[in-house]
């Protein structure tokens, strides 16, 4: 085949393929059309403020690589006059996390930036390794995501910063809106696609308890194209899968977007684009303007389990978490499905399993008329949770009680399961009163 | 070249494929020049002499799928997308560098 030329230059080899509108461009043409398409998201959606101090939430991985390339590139040639800097999260995961944090400080140095690193075990008390350690490998993503997201947050707010960027591609959007549709779930929907979103922040001192804005600059860049800018400007990014979710992306929606692609490029852009547009449709939602004309940012989602966040990836498990999201849907205390949900529901067939408005309904609760998520304060840590103890709470209180109760629960277990016996067998009863007698 | 019973390429993985690799990146290969059938050697045919003959890791569905390089791989030939050389159907040449990388591990 003879080589191609650039579509924008004519004259060098084109070397790359752009997945969105199948154009064919060399290198330097490619690097300077990536940069100037987040440039226009940045500008577009009015993402930054003049004199700025903005932490880049960094992995290490090629996302937050090529976000902090782009943006010292875009900070210097378009005069934003940001301050950046970078936060990493040490989840205490040793032969993955200490490694890409390595990673992190050669880039901290390569774009003379200040580094930050906050660990889970100064947080929370418990390293990942700690963690899985008590509940295992299973299900360990969901405290390492939910920990995630505090962390940037309270990391932000320790160095004073009040706007955190992550680097989650169109890939990761497109992905969330997915799930997010398996789920049925539309308020989140809406609340994810949302390239600005504000989190709460926790702080001792309530005078500082400030809403921390958060953004995804490459909110519409391919996955495809952050690798290949990260290799044709030779980043020097870290890419080993997390040690905890080998495989993660086997069975999930990341499969069902990476095959896609395959067979239609464009397809990942427009699953944002739809996810933007039923966003639109979610009554109460900001998004109805845009998403940026309000002052009123939407409360950026609580993690959701998976590490789905800064390292941009959900769990193999994605499919068993949508259940478990369902059934906890259901007993919500939330309102702000039911509204949803109210209006343009169809009549439910005989024997289908009743929507959770339809319970509530009888017990004769009326709806609140809010649709967004009331945000209150965590009872525990005051971190602004839409519920009375926050997710991150709720995980520590398992794995706390579970570290020193541990046999005396078994002990528990033994006990009453004796005691049902009694009730019903007699053998069992004699069984059990030797056992009892032999302790 | 056709009187040449095998092609010398180098191939490189990165984006962590390079785990399934013996956590080597580059390697220098001598490829036959022909595949099983005495067609020219092009790149479906490397990916599985790469399978058969270089990959440590028994995870191949980790780097194949359906008989391809798996969808969020990319391949690179001479640095180009290999899409823009015909893909799976572009012939080794000599001095050819094959690319693959990962786009599917940790950002």
């Amino acid at each position: 085949m003879p080589p191609t030329p650039c579509a924008l230059c004519h004259t060098n080899r084109a070397l790359i393929l752009r997945p969105k509108d199948h154009s064919k461009l060399c290198k330097t043409c490619f690097i300077t059309v990536f940069e100037t398409e987040i440039h226009h998201t940045i500008t577009t959606n009015a993402l930054f403020a003049r004199g700025e101090k903005i932490a880049i939430g960094a992995s290490g991985g090629k996302d937050s690589t090529v976000l902090a390339s782009v943006l010292k590139t875009l900070n210097e040639r378009y005069d934003y006059g940001l301050d950046l800097i970078l936060l990493s999260i040490d989840e205490g995961i040793k032969g993955y996390r200490d490694d890409s944090l390595e990673t992190v400080k050669r880039n901290a140095e390569q774009y003379g930036m200040e580094l930050t690193i906050l660990g889970y075990d100064e947080l929370y008390g418990w390293t990942m390794d700690q963690v899985v350690e008590q509940v295992g490998k299973k299900g360990n993503c969901t405290y390492c995501g939910v920990f995630r997201r505090q962390a940037l947050d309270r990391g932000a707010a320790r160095l004073g910063v009040k706007h955190v960027v992550t680097g989650h591609n169109a890939d990761d959007v497109a992905e969330t809106v997915l799930m997010n549709l398996l789920r049925g779930d539309l308020p989140r929907l809406s609340r994810t696609t949302s390239i600005i979103t504000s989190t709460p922040s926790a702080s001792s001192d309530p005078a500082s308890n400030t809403n921390i804005k958060r953004s995804k600059p490459l909110k519409y860049a391919y996955e495809k194209e952050i690798v290949l800018y990260a290799h044709h400007k030779n980043l020097d990014y870290f890419s080993t899968e997390c040690i905890y979710s080998p495989e993660a992306f086997r069975g999930s929606a990341r499969a069902l977007i990476k095959n896609l692609e395959r067979v239609r490029p464009s397809a990942i852009l427009d699953v944002v684009r739809s996810g933007e547009d039923m966003a639109k449709l979610v009554p109460g939602s900001d998004e109805g303007c845009g998403g940026t004309c309000s002052s009123n940012r939407p409360v950026a989602e609580e993690e959701e389990g998976g590490c789905g966040s800064a390292a941009g990836r959900t769990v193999g498990g994605d499919m068993a978490s949508v259940e478990k999201q369902l059934a906890q849907n259901e007993t919500a205390t939330n309102n702000d499905l039911e509204v949803e949900i109210t209006s343009p529901r169809p009549s439910t067939k005989n024997g289908a399993v009743p929507l959770s408005n339809g319970k509530k309904a009888k017990k004769g609760i009326t709806p609140k008329k809010t649709n967004k998520q009331v945000m209150g304060q965590c009872k525990r840590c005051g971190y602004l949770s839409s519920q009375e103890v926050c997710k991150a709470c709720v995980l520590l209180e398992g794995l706390n009680k579970a570290r020193p109760k541990n046999k005396i629960e078994v002990g528990y277990d033994v006990q009453e399961l004796q005691q049902r016996d009694q009730g019903v067998d007699g053998v069992a009863d004699a069984m059990q009163q030797t056992s009892i007698g032999g302790e | 070249m056709s009187d040449d019973a095998s092609v010398a390429i180098t191939t490189e993985f990165s984006g962590g494929l390079e785990i399934l690799f013996g956590n080597q990146k580059k390697y220098s290969l001598s490829v036959p020049a022909n595949d099983e059938f005495g067609a020219p050697a092009n790149v479906a045919f490397l990916v599985r002499y790469l399978c058969d003959k270089v990959m440590k890791d028994p995870r191949k569905e980790l780097f194949v799928l359906d008989d391809t390089v798996r969808p969020g791989i990319l391949v690179l030939i001479n640095e180009a997308d290999w899409e823009l050389e015909g893909e799976a159907k572009y012939e080794l040449q000599k001095n050819d560098h094959i690319m693959f990388v990962s786009t599917l591990h940790g950002g």
